[in-house]
């Protein structure tokens, strides 16, 4: 269906109908299919929420507005159900909320905060590098703050402009003692959000905004978790791997079936954490097909593609065939009018495919 | 045009005489051409100012006939230009993200009024009426916010980027409370230059709560720089209402050493005068606070109906009692300044002035592709990589 109405209608209408398609190839979601209610993304983080409160009395969720179910309703009802002792809304201060949920962590609480878009994690960014991340190595393992995850909505909706579409990811995979995880459908989501609130380590976790209404699947009922880093095989082919997060993966994947129209078979890897990551199974797939892709909507230069292509040129040197291409987002800052031409849109990807396997 | 000449329209009120009981008497005698009676008339504020380690200034404002009908006229302006933003927005000729101003209309013409282009003006999101009282265009702002050429930022910022540099506005700013301490720097280099203008750096009650105010004041203060930090406090930061987000909502007491003035942020002739007083003591002895009591009828952003975190009624009983529009039509009318027919006729100019700037705006292109590559860097160095051609990876160094 999409890739008839990516004929129809032309290029740009065409990323906004991928973005809707996304499954999750997931095997044991597959197997329950039929009794599971469908759920977006963001009633799949507000379940994932109301299961990680409801398991352990000693965890907080905190944020700008959260107890009102914050401005993109993620986290309605929770304040009703668990008490504003426990859901509460915090001044508009970013150090002020990670800071505080450091200490609250340190003190064996699982703080789960949340940031209101990603664009404004910088103030908070100090906290982050220089607190929660160090605090295990440099107290010699007297202290941690490994109950704390911090939720942020990141990355492009489209008409989100300068201050609202960030993908800032990779500032935060340059710091030993984080984890950085980021799903792709509302069933990932919700099973890598309880993972991430019950790690004993400090994590943020990008929400792809995009999808929160967007993408809707059969998301299973039941408290279930989700493997931090270990990447997954969505899609298997023979001739060039993809690899991607979150909302970038949903157009990956339509360039995919397009590239299999042209006889390309395509291998397509949901990294999910992005530290510590999961070398061996991208590694095992270049091993196979000879060739990769990387594509994430932060900009090209320093993002997190740079890491992934540095280390499987390490490791599969010879059996590459061609260079590790990275289809990202431009290298400048997220643009107002010209999103379409910044973001790393399917025909982007579908040219470096071709041009990778005919290298 | 009538932008600027309202915002130019600043009278030299000799404060040094003793105020004028020239009040309505001599007005009713000259009346007609209402906008150019330029006979100083002096008028009570509506509520005394409450000061915080300085002496409040006198509640008695001079004004003229001309500020008056200028002040209605761009407020009205403003007002217009903003419920039309919001329909533009609905109609998804605006994206990004954009916030409204109707309600604080009286801070961006009172503060106009008390000083020059050469002070200085920095700001939060909410600047589309600031920009309009430092004389910007109908067609800059429209243009910008639909991302036009014709925009003041040439379509590149948005709703919340607009700067104007030649009447000392240095814009609006994304992150909230991110604009102070960059006030404070502008401060310090009219300092240095012996300019003899200041700063003013302004903030909501949401960003009140942020650090960086207070690592700003602390500088401005530490080094008696002319900043004046205005909270429009409009009592809601986002969904949040004041009192469950700051432990002390008396925002022009957070300041602690630094003194502090709250002023009714709805009566443009309050805000007038407190500007007037806070630029006198900030040349003279430093950083001083101004809180605006101040409203905003519209949600916090387009995708807030702002109607889930306070009532209807709370919204229509300001509305009533408090509009600043209203405020200066009263005085008008009873002062016998201008009757009801007219104002309602600089009302109708108004709404076809935005209507011809929107339609026009709608004429302005985009910006050419390749500005996407530019202001990056001096010389627009970037990686011109896979455009909307699917051409190939070109480099362009400086």
């Amino acid at each position: 269906m999409a890739t008839t109405s990516t004929q129809r209608f032309g290029r740009r209408l065409a990323s906004s109908v991928s973005r809707r398609r996304l499954s999750s190839s997931a095997g044991e979601i597959a197997v329950q299919r039929s009794q599971n209610p469908s759920l977006n993304l963001c009633s799949a983080i507000n379940q994932a929420l109301h299961i990680a409160l409801d398991t352990d009395p000693r965890s907080y969720v905190f944020g700008e507005d959260v107890s009102f179910g914050g401005v993109f309703r993620c986290t309605v009802g929770l304040a009703d159900r668990f008490g504003k002792s426990r859901v509460f809304n915090t001044p508009l201060c970013e150090q002020g909320i990670v800071g505080f949920g450091i200490g609250l962590a340190a003190m064996g609480n699982r703080a789960i905060a949340e940031i209101q878009f990603a664009d404004y994690i910088y103030p908070a960014f100090d906290q982050i590098v220089n607190e929660a991340a160090k605090f295990r190595y440099r107290s010699g393992n007297q202290f941690n703050c490994g109950g704390l995850t911090i939720r942020a909505p990141y990355g492009a909706v489209g008409h989100g402009g300068h201050y609202h579409s960030q993908s800032p990811e990779a500032f935060f995979c340059h710091v030993p003692g984080i984890k950085v995880v980021i799903p792709r459908s509302p069933s990932q989501a919700k099973g890598l959000l309880i993972s991430c609130i019950r790690d004993p380590n400090p994590i943020v976790f990008f929400e792809p905004k995009w999808l929160y209404r967007l993408a809707v699947e059969e998301v299973p009922e039941h408290d279930y978790m989700l493997p931090l880093s270990e990447a997954e095989v969505i899609r298997e082919g023979t001739d060039i791997t993809l690899v991607g997060w979150g909302a970038q993966l949903s157009i990956m994947e339509e360039a995919c079936l397009d590239a299999e129209n042209d006889g390309i078979s395509c291998e397509l890897i949901d990294l999910k954490t992005l530290i510590p990551w999961d070398k061996e199974t991208v590694e095992a797939s270049v091993r196979k097909t000879g060739r990769l892709l990387i594509s994430h909507e932060a900009p090209v230069t320093g993002g997190f593609g740079a890491e992934i292509s540095a280390s499987i040129v390490e490791r599969c040197f010879l059996r590459l065939e061609a260079p590790v291409a990275r289809i990202c987002g431009l290298d400048t800052p997220f643009p107002l009018v010209f999103e379409p031409f910044y973001l790393p849109t399917k025909n982007k990807i579908l040219d470096a495919i071709k041009s990778t396997v005919n290298y | 045009m009538a932008l600027s000449r309202a915002a130019s329209s600043t009278p030299h009120a000799n404060l040094l005489k003793p105020l004028a009981a020239a009040i309505s008497s001599s007005s009713s005698f000259f009346r007609r051409s209402i906008s150019t009676d330029t006979t100083p008339i002096t008028v009570e504020t509506s509520v005394p100012f409450t000061a915080h380690r300085c002496e409040a200034p006198s509640r008695t404002v001079e004004t003229t006939g001309q500020e008056l009908v200028g002040f209605f006229r761009l407020m009205a302006l403003m007002r217009r230009a903003e419920i039309a933003a919001d329909s533009l927005y609905k109609a998804k000729l605006i994206r990004g993200f954009c916030h409204l101003y109707d309600g604080q209309e009286a801070v961006a013409i009172g503060m106009e009024a008390a000083i020059t282009k050469k002070d200085c003006i920095i700001t939060a999101y909410r600047d589309h009426c600031t920009f309009l009282g430092r004389g910007g265009t109908l067609l800059e702002v429209f243009s910008e916010l639909m991302g036009r050429q014709a925009g003041c930022s040439k379509g590149k910022g948005g709703s919340m980027h607009f700067y104007r540099k030649e009447a000392g506005f240095y814009g609006g700013h994304g992150i909230v409370g991110a604009q102070i301490p960059l006030g404070v720097g502008l401060a310090f280099a009219q300092k240095y230059n012996k300019d003899e203008s200041v700063s003013f750096a302004l903030y909501g009650d949401g960003a009140a709560n942020q650090g960086q105010l207070f690592e700003a004041l602390n500088m401005a203060a530490l080094w008696d720089l002319p900043a004046i930090l205005v909270c429009e406090n409009n009592h809601y930061g986002m969904g949040t209402a004041e009192w469950r987000a700051a432990k002390s909502p008396s925002y022009y007491k957070r300041g602690d050493y630094v003194p502090g003035l709250k002023v009714d942020g709805m009566d443009a002739l309050a805000v007038k005068q407190a500007c007037k007083f806070a630029k006198e003591h900030a040349l003279k002895n430093g950083p001083i606070i101004l809180e605006m009591d101040t409203y905003r009828y519209h949600g916090h952003s387009m995708s807030d109906p702002g109607s889930t975190y306070r009532t209807r009624d709370e919204i229509s009983g300001v509305r009533q009692e408090r509009d600043p529009i209203e405020r200066i039509r009263k005085l008008l009318l009873s002062l016998d300044l201008a009757t009801e027919k007219e104002l309602k006729d600089i009302e109708k100019e108004v709404r076809k002035e935005v209507d011809e700037a929107i339609a026009q705006a709608k004429e302005s292109p985009m910006p050419d592709p390749s500005e996407l590559f530019t202001n990056v860097y001096v010389k627009g160095y970037g990686v011109e990589s896979f455009g909307p051609d699917r051409k190939e990876v070109r480099a362009v160094l400086p």
